[in-house]
């Protein structure tokens, strides 16, 4: 008899064997350098004076952070609005069959992406250097460029404009991440070209679109702290105004950042479930849930079968 | 002329054509691939188009309904000319909206089903007619769900199309293009992309249409279901009309050798 057919056998006689699971030190040694290096961190943070965690309760919840909190949330949401709907238009000139449609489409995207953000934030704030009196070319149109353009306005068209560039190309690469056979079935169908778009390609190209969408949004409201600089009254802004009266400069940068990871936090787990909800029909099973992940974890690191014992 | 003097011979249908490809070229760069292609198809006519890969077959198809546009030639459907307005002696190219209300008339199935994978299999039957034909949804979801009972996918309605199986999905695309009332229905490679047991629900499906009078043009490599169902077979080898002929003397006494080399090939 060979001597796999001897061990076939043993296996099928002690069936009940138990089950010795595989050791890992080097995932031990890690986690150990790591835990000490966060207790150092830890350790720092609160021995440190300097972090006046005292003055950061007290203005953790002032009144002018949190309008700056409003302030922050609503520019935004405008922001990213305008980015998006701008982003799409853009997206469409950009596959456009017309060249010229194409080239605009280009030259917006090469000059918002080319120029720095800040750049362009002062550049809004002062336009009224350049153009004192606006009238869009139109006859009896005379208004006031220094009445328009406040802080908020540049504002939200320095970040939105900037925003619609990258969204361009986001849309651009959903589009064309559907497949050309779904045009192709809808103009042989007789479909035209801007119903195929709204109604076959654009909800298809969403899966593409939406996960990038949510990390843009994020970047948004890290990137409207930029506009402290044009002096809008937003969480930033807020925290400096504070700080230069009372040069608590740490403790209140400390509270514009636990609000920034605060507001965050949030929407990274509102893009965790939407993400979630456009993967439906793309992916067999969807990706689990924090919580089911902890279940999960539970339920495979549960003290029996740990020990390899049969349930 | 009566329809059933029409249908009663082949000859009688090759007298009233329903498409007519005048000298078709098409060029892909420097590679010429239709090398001016002359083809009628009559009223009421079955013609499969078959020949090895390459040789133009689903060029030629999608040339048709202009989904290829063309680089010479004149491409007639049901008496006027694909994709142009004829003025005089001009020819005016046309909007892609007239394009899209000419394709109403050419019903298209592909290889790869092409169905609208975010919409069920009811959405999928009536959305061109909504938007195209501008038919009220109550109409439209009747005339669907009568032609999906048609194809034997009455039960479905409710499916996405990533639940059903390629020879499902095969059968809604049918039901899909007849949906919009076409004269015509182009079928390029339609059981190609189907495991072989999905095959024969597809062709019956097609037998079926072919059976109601449909004109319709195959591109196909079932050589029974040319032999058995195709009025006219068509065999194109490197952008020329090789051999045309009725099915059973095409494929059952080729004249040419690459005709003769083709079909040994398949079978």
């Amino acid at each position: 008899m060979s001597i796999a057919t001897e061990r076939y056998k043993t296996a099928a006689a002690a069936d009940d064997f138990s089950i010795v699971k595989a050791r890992h030190p080097g995932r031990w040694i890690s986690a150990a350098v790591i835990v000490f290096i966060g207790l150092l961190l830890l350790r720092s943070v609160v021995s440190n004076p300097n972090f006046g965690w005292a003055t950061v309760g007290m203005y953790i919840r002032d009144v002018s952070i949190v309008r700056g909190i409003a302030i922050t949330l609503e520019l935004t949401a405008i922001c990213m609005v305008i980015g998006i709907v701008l982003g799409v238009v853009l997206a469409v000139m950009r596959i456009s069959a017309n060249p010229v449609v194409r080239t605009a489409s280009f030259a917006y995207i090469s000059f918002f992406r080319g120029t720095p953000v800040l750049v362009q934030l002062l550049f809004w704030y002062n336009l009224a250097a350049l153009y004192p009196s606006i009238t869009l070319g139109i006859p009896g149109v005379d208004l006031d460029a220094n009445a328009i353009i406040t802080p908020l306005t540049a504002a939200i068209l320095g970040l939105g404009l900037n925003q619609a560039a990258y969204m361009s190309e986001i849309v651009r690469a959903g589009i064309l991440s559907v497949e050309h056979g779904q045009s192709e079935a809808a103009g042989a169908l007789g479909i035209n070209r801007l119903q195929t778009m709204r109604r076959v390609i654009l909800p298809q190209a969403m899966r593409v679109i939406i996960p990038p969408t949510g990390n843009e949004t994020i970047g948004m409201l890290k990137t409207t702290a930029l506009v402290s600089v044009i002096s809008v009254p937003e969480l930033l802004y807020s925290a400096q105004i504070i700080y230069a009266r009372n040069f608590e400069t740490i403790p209140l940068l400390m509270v514009a950042s636990i609000w920034y990871i605060v507001v965050t936090s949030i929407l990274g787990v509102g893009q965790f479930y939407l993400e979630r909800h456009y993967a439906k029909g793309g992916q067999r099973s969807l990706p689990p849930t924090p919580w089911q992940q902890l279940k999960r974890f539970v339920r495979v690191h549960d003290p029996l079968s740990a020990k390899g014992a049969k349930k | 002329m009566s329809a059933t003097i029409m249908e009663a011979t082949t000859t009688a249908k090759a007298l009233e054509p329903m498409i007519m490809a005048n000298a078709i070229r098409k060029n892909y760069g420097r590679l010429e691939v239709l090398k001016g292609i002359d083809l009628q198809v009559g009223r009421g006519e079955v013609v499969c188009l078959i020949g090895p890969s390459g040789s133009g077959k689903s060029t030629l198809l999608r040339c048709i309904n202009h989904l290829e546009t063309i680089d010479g030639g004149r491409m007639w459907v049901d008496g006027s000319v694909m994709g142009y307005d004829l003025k005089g002696t001009k020819l005016h190219e046309q909007s892609h909206a007239r394009i899209c209300r000419s394709r109403v008339e050419i019903g298209m199935v592909f290889q790869h089903f092409n169905l609208f994978p975010h919409m069920n299999v009811l959405e999928n039957l009536i959305e061109a007619p909504r938007l195209v034909l501008k038919e009220k949804r109550s109409t439209a979801t009747a005339r669907a769900l009568q032609l999906l009972d048609s194809v034997g996918l009455a039960d479905k309605a409710k499916s996405f199309p990533r639940q059903l199986s390629g020879g499902q999905q095969q059968r809604v695309a049918i039901a899909r293009a007849l949906c919009m009332r076409p004269k015509v229905m182009l079928f390029d490679e339609p059981t190609s992309a189907l495991d072989p047991e999905l095959v024969g629900e597809v062709l019956k499906v097609m037998k079926d249409l072919a059976a109601t009078g449909m004109t319709m043009v195959v591109v196909t490599h079932e050589m029974n279901f040319a032999r058995d169902v195709a009025d006219r077979v068509v065999f194109m080898a490197d952008g020329h009309v090789v051999e045309q002929g009725p099915a059973k003397e095409v494929i059952g006494n080729p004249q040419h050798e690459r005709t003769r080399a083709f079909l040994a090939s398949v079978r």
